[in-house]
């Protein structure tokens, strides 16, 4: 598990990485909860390309951190997302939240 | 239909298990030559059900999660999960898309994504005693016509 961190403007994008499931997602998502209150960005981009697995836990993380980004009016986009991870992203109804791109 | 191989494991209910039972069953499964969705659909189905059992079965307190696994000559994988923790009242309601007892971070998504991902999923529990979920997948053939 792992979450790079890049601020330009008023855009945060986190770079996830590893598997993610119920066991990592807590450290993610803290991660990810720390630089968008500290930085107060417009969009928050979450960068899927290096997850080689997720599981619900994942959808929680997604649908959670929107949740949080709607009571300040931001948006949030979903990259990369490899094959398999867009599926399950799918089958959530993500894009009805978020910008849905595949890898 | 008969079984040509299967296994058993029992591990302790600890989220460090989580990927840890989905690489044992996704190894396993690898006897039957799966494409990498039809692994990856495994490892996710599985992942659901262990996590199910750690996060809602036994919660805070301690258990075990009982593993087993079958082969089939008909190319089909049958996988047992089963929790002794605080079973499914209503196993109908449970089952429903984005039905969760735990707000917050949860989306209630993981019955749906093991119906979604495997041919087939039963749930049977009982209150007090535990769950148990077994599901099953048809791996397509795809080298190997002698099976
Ligand atoms: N093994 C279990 N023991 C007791 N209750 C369970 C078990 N598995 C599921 N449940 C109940 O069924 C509900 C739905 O499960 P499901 O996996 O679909 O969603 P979730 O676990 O709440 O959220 P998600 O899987 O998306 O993180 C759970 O909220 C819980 O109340
Ligand atoms: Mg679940």
């Amino acid at each position: 598990m792992s979450v790079k961190i890049n601020v330009t403007g008023e855009v945060v994008t986190a770079y996830l990485g590893g598997e993610l499931d119920h066991h990592t997602a807590k450290e993610m998502r803290e991660a990810i909860d720390n630089a968008v209150e500290l930085n107060m960005p417009t969009l928050l981009i979450l960068d899927f390309k290096d997850v080689n697995f997720m599981d619900s836990s994942g959808i929680g993380l997604v649908m959670g951190r929107y949740r949080n980004l709607v009571k300040t009016g931001a948006e949030l986009h979903i990259t990369q997302a490899p094959p398999q991870i867009y599926k399950m992203l799918k089958l959530a109804g993500i894009e009805r939240l978020a910008k849905l791109e595949g890898r | 239909m008969t079984v040509k191989n299967k296994f058993t494991m029992t591990l302790d209910a600890k989220s460090a298990n989580e990927s840890f039972a989905r690489a044992c069953i996704s190894a396993f499964a690898a006897q039957l030559d799966p494409t990498l969705e039809e692994i990856s659909d495994i490892k996710t189905a599985v992942s659901e059900a262990v996590t199910n059992c750690i996060v809602h079965a036994y919660g805070e307190t301690f258990g075990k999660i009982y593993i087993s696994a079958e082969l089939t000559d008909t190319n089909i994988i049958k996988i047992k999960i089963r929790d002794k923790g605080c079973g499914i009242e209503n196993i109908e309601k449970a089952m429903e898309p984005l039905y969760t007892t735990v707000g917050g971070e949860r989306a209630g998504l993981g019955f749906a994504v093991m119906q979604s991902f495997m041919d087939n999923v039963k749930v049977s529990s009982r209150v007090g005693k535990g769950t148990t979920i077994t599901m099953s997948k048809k791996i397509s053939r795809r080298f190997n016509i002698n099976g």
